[in-house]
């Protein structure tokens, strides 16, 4: 199943090319947080964290509310996707890497069971 | 070959990947095999090269030196055709322990992580974890998020894509 429209893959892939906005999502996994809490937190001025965070929000990686004068800023559900995406990607590679060494080893086994024969007799 | 009819049942050869903590991933499956195959394969460099870069992954390993003791070195050199440069991958072991044990740094930044691969035999079948420890959550985010960010842009979206199919 195609989850993600071509629009929105472009908006994920140019949001998650950054490492401070990779950053405040990993933040964000943890704890929601104000954008004064995440410019203080990557040392940033809040003007620069308000550009990463609506970044982030155009493509659905955030959310944010505002209340009062605090803007809180969640993960979006784009962000539970991507994460979850990410590991299935690792595991697509791990998974081959050893079937591969599977392969290896059954071969090195029969040799060795091979030889083992051999010698008994 | 006559052993083609042990091969290992479905749900042995799952592999499983989790992220253990911020700083820590780990990947995991059992091979039937006992451990002193699966350890042959995996630092026996004519061995290790021919299973560590999977066909899909559309690298090419150029070389691969490995000196598989405490204290060696290993440089692995791949290419990949969206890269105009051969990619090294290098670092030190910290413990080899045969059978049972490998340690081994990834020092081609100084955010790598450290990985220890363990082998547990156990009745002749071969439990593998593979254990990534970064230096920072950032360092692990940065890892994870590698496939989609060494890549051009089309490439990423259409693994996103095969992925999303699967």
């Amino acid at each position: 199943m195609v989850q993600y429209n071509e629009t929105g893959l472009d908006a994920s892939f140019a949001a998650l090319s950054d490492a401070t906005r990779r950053g405040v999502l990993q933040q964000l996994a943890l704890a929601d947080a104000s954008i004064t809490d995440l410019a203080g937190k990557f040392h940033m001025t809040l003007t620069g964290m308000k550009k990463h965070v609506a970044v982030l929000e155009r493509a659905a990686l955030v959310t944010t509310e505002k209340a009062g004068r605090v803007r809180t800023c969640r993960l979006g559900v784009r962000a539970l996707e991507e994460e979850a995406a990410w590991i299935e990607r690792h595991r697509q590679l791990w998974s081959a890497r050893f079937d591969a060494l599977d392969e290896i080893v059954e071969h090195l086994k029969s040799k060795e069971k091979a030889d083992a024969r051999r010698k008994r007799k | 070959m006559p052993e083609g009819k042990e091969s290992s049942p479905a749900a042995m050869n799952r592999t499983a990947v989790e992220r253990k903590s911020d700083r820590e991933l780990v990947v995991t499956r059992t091979f039937n095999a006992p451990a002193h195959i699966v350890f042959e394969a995996w630092s026996k460099p004519e061995l290790f090269k021919r299973w560590w870069v999977p066909k899909s992954a559309g690298m090419l390993l150029l070389s691969c030196d490995m000196d598989v003791r405490t204290g060696g070195a290993y440089r692995l050199v791949f290419s990949h055709p969206a890269f105009d440069q051969p990619m090294a991958f290098f670092g030190t072991y910290r413990e080899v322990t045969p059978h049972k044990r490998i340690v081994w740094t990834n020092e081609e930044s100084d955010q790598g992580a450290v990985t220890t691969v363990t082998f547990e035999d156990n009745a002749g079948k071969t439990l593998v974890t593979f254990h990534e420890l970064y230096p920072t959550t950032a360092a692990l985010e940065e890892a994870l998020a590698g496939s989609a960010e060494g890549l051009p842009e089309q490439f990423a979206q259409l693994d996103e894509l095969l992925a999303g199919k699967s």
